[in-house]
């Protein structure tokens, strides 16, 4: 676990971001997940949006339950706070860490099983409250540090390694969060960094509940033939939706526009989505037509991915209760202590 | 039998009916008289339709619990009457309805009844069912006031400042109280001998419950983020203070908050929102009941091993499970005091009444802060929601807040290396860093075995050092949380202890076994875990009755295994009915132990 310590070893000729610091500012400590897991790579991807955006190390807090994706905040941004909290419990966590100081960058990093089943109260009440966050699902399907039990996300059909396919029907954390009315919802595949880095930092700079669900293989317990969740099934039912990409404000926007149909979508803080649709027929500011496609797909057996919904105009946790602008943990005393002459005069009221 | 300013009302009503502000109306003008008073009010876990009853316990000696007594009975509900005319005590008064003819069975010969026709008089007077229904309240306050010789003057002031809007309700109020009071006057002799008389005992006091007292404590204490699930009888705290924020943390300059209450979807949540925003150096609190501790266990036990600074109000209600919601009992002192699996225990703190509700709040910030562990006040459903009688509050302006360890960006610049858990200054509390103040104070926060330097572990020595270090911790709050309220003299072989809401009954009763020669000395906990004070005090006796509000003497159990008390001098008192303890089960019991022979 984190006490191997990984090298600090960065050669020269590196690209520096707008701070000066190199991906390697970024790293973590040594990953102890198995060779060849999803997670690690969902962590290279995380690694590689904070560092081309530019993200103050310290100004980013990592959030996590229990499990094996809980586990990877220990491994990249070794210079942010995080917390490892108890399983399913990410999304509470969070939301009093944003009400305390707005300012910070929030990742959170959770399981199908922490998400889905031990945490899913917590998952939809986030989203309700359109907590400002980057959540990541790294979904796999099955348990991994209990080794290998199906999770609610597992499909129906899929065999584990031992014992009967499951039968029951699974939760899909992209049509949950699209009918609880999450502002960004977006689907990935750990196999596919060129989709995942642009979804990852859309969501890093979405303002409100940005949610990024990715199919993360689990290499000992579910990619074996038969599962739903395994890197080849993954691979062959895996379809592209939208793909997009995150220019920065004050950027040109120049690659995306060559193909003809990209479209730009602004976001709050001046920096721009632009998107292309590979499926003519999706609309990703419709709830009600992504909806109805991305449930007709999911039937058919396709694994859509991409920005799948984004609504940038509404309000966030903080704006919607009329919150300060200063982070609350930063208020000085004085100016929350009306003092004994007022704690007299109200006192009038109790005679 | 001429007893002034002794008099125990009892108000029996169905909920739902306005009853709450008439009974309001009617011990707050025995209070501006200047006369002490005390309410307990008995409620259903119900909205409307069930039995209610209101207590106001008139006491120019100016005590602080209830009483035994019932003197006079304002039988409204037909549902209890029976019952409640039963309760009132030998030489008591009963008032009921008269519209209705009584049935002739039930009398009683060592009781006086006036029939006052409420109802009649109401229908007569006003229009509409609902406000005939209200108003019948309000007459029998005036019937009340004219037995008594409570003065009509204070009365009509009271309405006139409470409706002070809404001017009609003044004049039909005020119409109501006449009819009761004019037609008591008319065909009683009033006053009745027991009666009350202006006195000069309330003028620096206030009436205020412990969850109003206790919000406007944590609002005072600079308490930022507030996150709950509702829960009686702990729901009117978080209440109270997002009433005095929206009043007092306003900012002037853009409208918007300098506070924000969040309403989670559960119990687990709630705490959990108190852990990220605590981590994140905010102040923060939630309140709760029973079931919600029970709820939040696996956090507390979170903040304790990662040491966040957490704050818990947990006001008691009558358990297990989901029990008397609306009853009133200290039955939580044992799961808080150990609240988790593994080896977790915290620190507790044991208002005893409104008062200390407010100030123990700035002191329970403080204690998390500096301590960096769980605080729990231990609360309940008397103190919490019953209008108390007491000082007025002070709020001391030169209260700096302490916030513990926190490293300053300039002291992480300075320092070589961080490490969290590290016990510098030898007191077992490590130095905290806060997210978004500087990159050498980053440190992963986890419930998981952790080495002294912060770092993930599995081995046995390190994870020991860090759960010995706790203990060390555990000894450095024990010296300097709040000391016992002790009254001591040597002449006296025995003792009372209690905590909390016990606190009432037991002073009143020892001044009642003194009257008879008993003396014993007294020593009210008010925090956990224990002070020296405490061992001392037990030390100092032969016997030492431990006054608690639960069934299973929670305080004697955490008393023999915090400080290893000898537990054969510790002789329970238990009170566990859910009604609030009153000095005439404690006199009673305790005689009872002396005739079995303990020492007194």
């Amino acid at each position: 676990m984190s006490y191997i310590a990984k090298p600090k070893v960065s050669h020269p000729g590196m690209p520096r971001n707008k701070l000066g610091l190199t991906s390697r500012d970024y790293e973590g400590t040594v990953s102890t997940l198995c060779a060849g897991c999803g997670h690690d790579s969902i962590t290279a991807a995380i690694i590689q949006a904070v560092f081309e955006l530019g993200v103050e190390p310290h100004m980013l807090a990592k959030m996590s339950g229990i499990g094996c994706s809980s586990k990877t905040p220990a491994y990249f941004v070794s210079q942010a706070h995080g917390f490892n909290s108890v399983h399913g419990r990410m999304p509470s966590v969070t939301t009093g860490a944003s009400a305390a100081n707005r300012d910070l960058l929030y990742i959170g990093v959770s399981g199908d099983g922490d998400s889905l089943s031990i945490g899913i109260g917590q998952f939809v009440h986030a989203i309700r409250r359109n907590v400002n966050m980057c959540y990541v699902i790294e979904n796999n399907g099955v348990y991994g540090l209990t080794k290998g039990q199906f999770s609610a996300s597992a499909d129906i059909g899929s065999k584990p390694k031992k014992g009967e396919a499951n039968n029951q029907e699974p939760i899909d954390p992209v049509s949950t969060a699209l009918s609880l009315g999450a502002t960004y919802i977006a689907r990935s595949f750990s196999g596919d960094k060129e989709q995942l880095i642009p979804l990852l930092k859309g969501a890093l700079m979405h303002r409100g509940f940005a949610l990024v669900d990715i199919v993360s293989p689990c290499v000992t317990f579910n990619d074996h033939e038969g599962s739903t969740k395994s890197y080849a099934h993954t691979r062959q039912f895996y379809h592209h939706v939208i793909d997009m990409d995150y220019v920065p404000p004050a950027e040109e926007i120049k690659a995306a526009y060559a193909k003809g149909d990209a479209m730009p979508i602004e976001m709050h803080d001046g920096s721009t989505i632009v998107f292309r649709k590979v499926d003519q027929d999706y609309d990703l500011t419709s709830r009600a037509s992504a909806f109805k496609y991305l449930r007709e797909r999911f039937h058919a057996g396709e694994i859509s991915t991409g920005l799948l919904y984004l609504d940038e105009s509404r309000a966030e946790m903080h704006e919607l209760m009329g919150n300060i602008d200063t982070p609350l943990s930063q208020l000085p005393f004085e100016g929350l202590n009306p003092g004994n002459a007022e704690l007299k005069k109200l006192q009038k009221g109790y005679r | 039998m001429a007893n002034v300013n002794d008099v125990v009302i009892k108000i029996a009503t169905v909920n739902g009916t306005g009853s709450a502000s008439a009974n309001g109306l009617l011990m707050k003008s025995i209070f501006r008289m200047g006369v002490p008073v005390v309410g307990k009010n008995y409620f259903p876990s119900n909205i409307q339709g069930l039995p209610t009853w209101y207590e106001i316990r008139v006491t120019g000696a100016g005590y602080q619990s209830r009483s035994n007594r019932v003197d006079v009975m304002v039988a409204m509900n037909a549902q209890t009457y029976t019952r409640d005319m039963a309760d009132v005590s030998p030489g008591g008064w009963l008032i009921y309805d008269s519209t209705w003819p009584r049935s002739q069975t039930l009398n009683r010969e060592d009781i006086s009844v006036i029939g006052i026709p409420f109802s009649r008089l109401c229908n007569e007077s006003f229009e509409g069912a609902r406000a005939r229904i209200l108003m019948k309240n309000v007459a029998y306050v005036g019937a009340v006031a004219a037995l008594l010789d409570i003065d009509l003057k204070v009365v009509t002031a009271l309405l006139e400042e409470t409706f002070a809007a809404k001017a009609h309700l003044v004049e039909s109020n005020v119409q109501a109280i006449r009819l009761g009071y004019d037609f008591a006057r008319e065909n009683v002799t009033c006053p009745l001998p027991m009666h009350i008389e202006a006195m000069d005992a309330t003028s620096n006091c206030v009436i205020m419950d412990g969850n109003t007292a206790a919000g406007l404590g944590c609002m005072y204490a600079g308490a930022t983020v507030g996150a709950w699930y509702p829960i009686t009888p702990s729901t009117s705290l978080m209440d109270a203070f997002r009433k005095f924020c929206s009043r007092y943390r306003v900012d002037p300059k853009t409208g918007k908050n300098t506070y924000c209450v969040i309403q989670a979807e559960d119990e687990l949540a709630a705490i959990g929102m108190v852990l990220g925003a605590a981590w994140n150096g905010a102040r923060s609190f939630t309140p709760t009941s029973g079931p919600g501790i029970s709820l939040m266990s696996e956090f507390i036990g979170y903040a304790y091993y990662a040491e966040i600074p957490t704050v818990i109000f947990d006001v008691q209600r009558t358990g297990p499970s989901t029990g008397m919601p609306t009853r009133t009992q200290q039955c939580d002192i044992l799961s808080c005091a150990y609240a988790s699996h593994g080896d977790t225990k915290h620190v507790l703190l044991f208002p005893a009444n409104p008062a200390e509700c407010f100030y123990m709040a700035p002191i329970a910030f403080d204690m998390a802060e500096r301590l960096q562990t769980p605080v729990m006040v231990l609360s309940d459903l008397d103190i919490g929601m019953n209008d108390w009688m007491i000082p007025e509050l002070q709020w001391d302006d030169s209260y700096v807040p302490d916030r513990g360890k926190v490293l300053t960006a300039q002291q992480l610049e300075e320092m070589d290396r961080f490490y969290r858990y590290l016990d510098v200054d030898g007191d077992g509390i490590p130095y905290r860093s806060l997210p978004g103040v500087h990159p050498k104070g980053a440190y992963f926060t986890r419930g998981s075995g952790h080495t002294k330097l912060g770092a993930y572990t599995e081995d046995s020595a390190a994870y020991q050092d860090v759960v010995d270090r706790l203990l060390v911790k555990w000894e450095t709050a024990r010296a300097i949380l709040p000391k016992a309220d002790i009254r001591y003299s040597k002449l006296n072989k025995a003792g009372i202890i209690t905590i909390g809401s016990g606190d009432g009954a037991c002073i009143e009763a020892l001044d009642r076994l003194t009257k008879q020669n008993i003396r014993l000395n007294y020593c009210r906990i008010k925090s956990f875990p224990f002070g020296n004070d405490v061992s001392e005090f037990i030390k100092q006796h032969d016997v030492v009755y431990v006054v608690e509000q639960n069934r299973d003497a929670q305080l004697r159990t955490l008393l023999v295994n915090d400080i290893e008390a000898d537990q054969t001098k510790l002789v329970p008192l238990l009170h566990y009915n859910g009604m609030p303890i009153n000095s005439g089960f404690v006199v009673d019991k305790v005689l009872t132990e002396i005739a079995k022979g303990r020492a007194a």
